[in-house]
């Protein structure tokens, strides 16, 4: 465990005041591995270039370096192929190309779009906006008390008229793992498409698109230890090639006409515009650091923080952990404590070194759900450790005493 | 304990705040909020013929910022008249908390503020109740 602490620089640093970092917030943006700051310093270093255009010999290098990074990408996920992966900004901008590039010219009145009320903001409002759009209707799957996916009513809320289901594959505040496998096979069933947002689940175990198959897969690659400002659409190759472009310009045609033009051959359609050619080269070296670490390991360190925080929260009186228990769930522990108000429990835990999450974390339906306007998050990646918990536990008495609460 | 942020002032004021609570005819109120955090502070006065602050009450819930501020706010407008008010800045509200606060927590020290000020702009003589 200390081997995977050591490969983040930004762990080894203490705070200006000298207080030792304890980050808890992964699920927000995971911090970076040596590798991938050095994959990314390498890149710009010895060479850089625009991708898809240089003749010369750097131009050549970086287009190798950026379709080797997609070419294992595909094979994390389980692509068949390497045009599957599309280079996005991010999970939203990924959901947002599906939402409009194949809802657009599918969806039309009467279609029904299932969603729940668990959805990050990314995965929700472009299913709000797109069914504004074609007429067609949203729709939302229960929940349970627990804050799982209602599965009793799924028979009632998936049909014929379902064209699509946009589930998380793990709750961003609740943690919980959502069973992608029922979904997809009740969505195949009515011959609807399945979209999975994975930007927090793809960090936390490995997945594979074609068991169980789904259509769409978003995620970003800040979240898998990669730099920000890139992330990836898989999508199925069948509704790849059926879909229009979302973006226009540069790179995704083929021939430009006066008053029409035509589309290059994926992924490229779907890559308007200039790459984050070094960011996805070095999300390319997140995915090998990843690999190279394990998901069987991540997940063992993970699920046994959780369990660890789970029960050391709970101990503490007055203090909910919204959501499921922890078979039903990835290493976040979201809680409302009701004696300090999230914003100063981040505050007072911020004095501690401890860096947590307040607020809503874009998911206002759920917290209007959990009856609460915000709440607070500490969230896990395989180089926390025992004693980030241990500093977690005592800031929260901390807060408490400094607001005489305790 | 003392802290530099939540010290006494703060803390006496965020646990007995001064008028929280409901007014029962309010000349007028106004509701402020900050999605972010979900901190929300109403503000009610009772303006006289004189236009000046009869009582000034609040509720709300959120981080001891804001609800300590709001109960500082209503404890030094009261008696004063609309235009005095008028003069009463963004800076002068922050230093009567007495704590220095970063960018993000002067949202929550200025949220019962905003709620002053816009009573005090959309004040007139039918001084009317809005939220």
């Amino acid at each position: 465990m200390e081997t995977i602490r050591n490969d983040f620089p930004i762990l080894g640093q203490p705070l200006a005041d000298g207080t030792p970092l304890v980050y808890l917030d992964s699920a927000s943006s995971a911090q970076k591995p040596r590798v991938v700051i050095d994959a990314l310093s390498e890149c710009y270093e010895t060479y850089y270039a625009n991708a898809h255009r240089g003749v010369y010999q750097f131009g050549v290098k970086i287009d190798e370096a950026v379709e080797g990074a997609r070419e294992r990408i595909a094979r994390m996920i389980g692509a068949e192929r390497p045009e599957e992966v599309i280079f996005t900004s991010g999970t939203t901008m990924s959901i947002n190309l599906v939402a409009q590039a194949w809802g657009r010219s599918q969806l039309s009145e009467g279609d029904e779009v299932l969603v729940n009320e668990m959805e990050h903001h990314a995965n929700l409002v472009p299913w709000q906006q797109v069914t504004r759009q074609t007429g067609a209707t949203l729709r939302h799957l229960p929940l349970t008390e627990d804050g799982r996916l209602d599965l009793d009513c799924l028979d009632e809320c998936i049909g014929s008229q379902t064209r699509l289901v946009a589930v998380t594959g793990m709750s961003n505040v609740l943690g919980t793992i959502n069973p992608i496998e029922r979904l997809t096979e009740a969505a195949r069933a009515v011959g609807a498409v399945v979209l999975v947002d994975g930007a927090q689940s793809v960090p936390h175990a490995a997945v594979d698109v074609s068991n169980p198959q789904v259509d769409f897969l978003a995620f970003s690659g800040h979240k898998l230890y990669g730099p920000s400002g890139v992330g990836v659409l898989y999508g199925r190759r069948e509704w790849l090639e059926q879909m229009d472009p979302f973006l226009c310009g540069g790179n995704m045609i083929s021939e430009v006409g006066m008053t029409e033009s035509t589309w290059a051959e994926l992924p490229a359609k779907f890559e308007a515009g200039t790459l984050p050619v070094a960011q996805a080269i070095a999300l390319g070296t997140a995915v090998d650091y990843v690999n190279d670490v394990g998901f069987d390991e991540i997940g063992r360190i993970e699920q046994a923080l959780l369990a660890e925080a789970q029960q050391r929260l709970s101990e503490i009186p007055d203090l909910l952990i919204h959501g499921p228990s922890v078979e039903h769930k990835g290493a976040i522990v979201s809680f409302s404590d009701q004696r300090v108000h999230p914003h100063d429990m981040a505050e007072l835990l911020k004095r501690k070194g401890v860096a947590v999450r307040a607020g809503h974390h874009c998911t206002m339906l759920l917290h209007s759900r959990l009856g609460v306007v915000a709440t607070t998050r500490a969230s896990f990646a395989p180089y926390n450790d025992s004693s980030d918990i241990d500093v977690l536990v005592d800031g929260i008495k901390y807060a408490r005493k400094t607001l005489r609460r305790d | 304990m003392s802290d530099e942020l939540y010290d006494e002032l703060i803390l006496d004021h965020f646990e007995s705040p001064y008028h929280r609570g409901q007014l029962e005819s309010p000349s007028c109120t106004h509701t402020e909020r900050n999605p972010l955090c979900g901190d929300r502070v109403e503000l009610q006065l009772q303006v006289d013929s004189e236009r000046r602050i009869q009582q000034a009450y609040f509720d709300g819930e959120g981080c001891a910022i804001s609800q300590a501020a709001a109960s500082i706010l209503c404890e030094h407008i009261e008696g004063k008249t609309m235009e005095e008010i008028e003069g009463f800045g963004a800076s002068e509200m922050l230093d009567l908390l007495r704590v220095r606060l970063t960018a993000t927590r002067q949202r929550c020290g200025l949220l019962g503020f905003k709620a002053l000020k816009t009573l005090v702009y959309s004040d007139d003589d039918t001084a009317g109740t809005s939220s």
